[in-house]
């Protein structure tokens, strides 16, 4: 494999101290070919390899859809109103109330599409606390080693150590959060230190690797040898516990609101459920008020398949060996070396 | 053995440590429990039309919580701590008006019997599961399973839980509603009382059963592939061994090694799940307890139950540790890396 063609590991040179013929290269070509090649490697081929999987393009529609309910379809249905219908109406009866409505004749279709924002946001601020604190002190503690190691590590232990689910209870009773992005940010704090060990393990193995032997030989600085040698090879495993933490942040925020631990002001899938089997008795009495609980339940576990199933395709997405099949700039006979870097 | 010592010893910090941060944020935050009470009464006196005494008030509040707002924290953590491993005193529960350590204890033993029996249904099907798709590797037996598992991973186990119960319980009657045990029966090794306490904790252990399974089959399978290409596997199959033998001694026992880890971790997963399972079912352990707690302020039974989750953690997870290089001998106790 030659120096000068995108490289098909995803792994991009950009510090180098000798002038490479990559340098040359990169001046002979036009900038609409380079913009065109970028966009192939970048944009479109990891698109292709994710739609020629089933996993990702049944979860990648599913999660599409949910982002859509919660954007576009929030502008486009109107807000449930009290009175709007008739008290506990079976759904598919009247196509005006498509799932029916609730104790106060609000259309559960209507209260289904508002409650989305509310979950993304929960699930958005989970992944951005939990990911990004992993992120930090994995890789920080995974390439440092010796005391550094042993301080966050020891700091990542005793969140570890701390039961998830008690934990975010007695949080919750402590703070009674209401805007969903305390919220997320609260159940998302069990999640961080099991990834952040993870990370660091990855790292573990990765500084002994010779492209990183090599880059520290040549004295590059440690943010730079995070940044672009070890940060891109752990780019998958971070995207796919993103879709994890989105999963396990919709799961329990649900279920607390369920059973009545965490207080509301506005809707969510947790608090219709909530509501449907303190004041509607959807358990014991599932004729009148089933459905009530029924279609939340429904897009919670909707809303997981989509994201589980997006996750698993997407390990195929940054395999290299796959993008260089389905890549148009690189050639037909460098394709059988490529991901044996 | 120095290491068993040091690891022994970090996990006591670290419970000591996780048990202080808990306890400092619960007087920190504004709207604690002491000024929850103190606002809760002074509301109730006004009510009535009596006169209001702000010193009378917090000193009962104080009383009730067992809390002296003017005791630093570090102190009355201490204090805390103490009474709790000298004298099993975790104070007393606002809410029942009971001893804590009381409640817990009759609590403790229902919610080990739900976790414990759901866990190890769950992670024995998880590994049947997973071997078994990993044997019949790339076939249509094997993707069938994979969307089997995948679905089942998606829904959430409290789903499962309710579903159950409206169906199984409420409308079929198969299965008692709610609660322990039958309130007829007379508690003792009596048949009436047995198979009440079976036909009771069938429903919770099965939803639990589901959160044991869920996760590792998958991850299950991808370990039993890597071991079906060994080089062992195959000549233990050159040496015409049965199928049986292979499946059971070389191929399950190797791909188990690295799960091993998580069915320690799994176990304090479940105790944390359980307490969904047993708000929903109406079972009363330590994870109903501590959850009618927490809506009532009830501190000082939350930070028990709390005490009663982290330490099953922490020893679970201790365990794994101490034990993972007699199970596994290649992994070794604590390597020496080169720091830069």
């Amino acid at each position: 494999m030659s120096e000068n063609e995108p490289r098909s590991d995803g792994g991009v040179t950009q510090e180098s101290i000798f002038g490479t013929d990559e340098e040359v290269e990169r001046r002979r070509t036009p900038p609409a070919e380079r913009a065109r090649r970028a966009f192939d490697f970048y944009i479109a081929t990891p698109f292709r390899v994710a739609w020629s999987d089933w996993r990702t393009r049944i979860g990648g529609v599913g999660v599409l859809f949910y982002l859509l309910m919660g954007t576009v379809g929030v502008w486009l249905v109107p807000p449930p109103q009290i009175n709007e219908g008739p008290y506990y109406l079976q759904p598919f009866v009247d196509w005006s109330m498509p799932l029916g409505t609730d104790n106060l004749g609000r259309g559960v279709f209507k209260t289904l599409v508002h409650s989305t924002p509310a979950m993304m946001k929960m699930a958005l601020a989970g992944i951005v606390f939990s990911i990004g604190i992993a992120v930090l002190v994995g890789m920080i503690a995974g390439y440092k080693g010796g005391v550094v190691d042993t301080v966050l590590m020891t700091i990542a232990d005793v969140f570890i150590t701390l039961p998830g689910l008690p934990l975010i209870i007695v949080l919750a009773a402590i703070f009674s959060p209401q805007d969903p992005f305390i919220v997320g940010t609260i159940i998302a704090i069990d999640q961080w230190p099991g990834l952040a060990r993870m990370l660091r393990s990855q790292v573990l193995s990765l500084r002994e690797e010779d492209f990183v032997e090599a880059a520290r030989s040549i004295g590059l600085s440690t943010p730079t040898i995070v940044g672009q040698e070890l940060v891109p090879k752990v780019a998958p495993f971070v995207l796919v516990s993103a879709a994890g933490a989105a999963v396990a942040v919709i799961f329990q925020s649900v279920a607390l609101y369920f059973i009545g631990v965490l207080p509301f002001n506005s809707f969510n899938w947790g608090v219709m459920m909530q509501l449907a089997y303190q004041q509607g008795n959807a358990i014991s009495a599932p004729g009148r008020a089933g459905h009530w609980m029924l279609f939340p339940l429904l897009a919670i576990s909707g809303v997981s398949f989509s994201l589980i199933l997006f996750s698993q395709g997407l390990d195929r997405v940054f395999n290299p060996r796959l993008l260089a099949r389905h890549s148009e700039t690189v050639p037909e006979d460098e394709q059988d070396g490529a991901g044996d870097l | 053995m120095n290491y068993y010592i040091r690891r022994f010893a970090q996990a006591i910090v670290t419970f000591v440590v996780g048990m202080f941060i808990t306890f400092a944020l619960y007087r920190l935050v504004p709207g604690g429990p002491v000024e929850a009470i103190i606002a809760d009464r002074v509301q109730q006196m006004q009510q009535r039309g009596q006169p209001v005494d702000t010193q009378e008030v917090g000193d009962m509040a104080e009383q009730l919580t067992g809390i002296n707002p003017d005791t630093p924290i570090p102190i009355a953590f201490y204090e805390w701590l103490r009474d709790i491993i000298l004298y099993q005193d975790f104070g007393e529960s606002i809410l029942f008006q009971d001893p804590v350590f009381d409640i817990l204890f009759r609590g403790m033993p229902w919610s080990i019997f739900l976790s414990v029996y759901g866990l190890l249904l769950g992670f024995t099907a998880t590994i049947a599961v997973g071997v078994f798709m990993a044997w019949h590797e790339g076939t249509k037996i094997d993707s069938g399973l994979t969307v089997f598992v995948l679905v089942m991973r998606s829904i959430p186990y409290y789903v499962a839980a309710i579903v159950m119960l409206s169906v199984l319980a409420f409308q079929w009657g198969l299965f008692p509603t709610g609660g322990r045990a039958p309130p007829a029966a007379t508690p003792g090794f009596n048949v009436e009382y047995m198979v009440g306490i079976a036909r009771h904790a069938a429903l919770p252990i099965l939803s639990n059963f589901i959160v044991g399974f869920a996760g590792g089959a998958i991850g299950m399978r991808a370990l039993s592939v890597r071991v079906i290409g060994e080089d062992y596997l195959r000549s233990a199959r050159l040496r015409g061994l049965g199928t049986n033998r292979i499946l059971t001694r070389y191929l399950t026992r190797n791909s188990i090694l690295p799960i091993y880890t998580g069915f320690m971790l799994g176990i304090a997963g479940m105790f944390s799940s359980n307490v969904i399972t047993e708000v929903i079912f109406q079972y009363h352990g330590v994870g109903w307890f501590m959850l009618e707690a927490a809506v009532s302020q009830d501190y000082p039974l939350v930070m028990a139950a709390f005490v009663f989750f982290s330490s099953i953690t922490v020893t679970a997870i201790l365990i794994a540790d101490f034990t993972y290089g007699l199970i596994d001998p290649r992994a070794g106790t604590g390597a020496s890396r080169e720091s830069f």
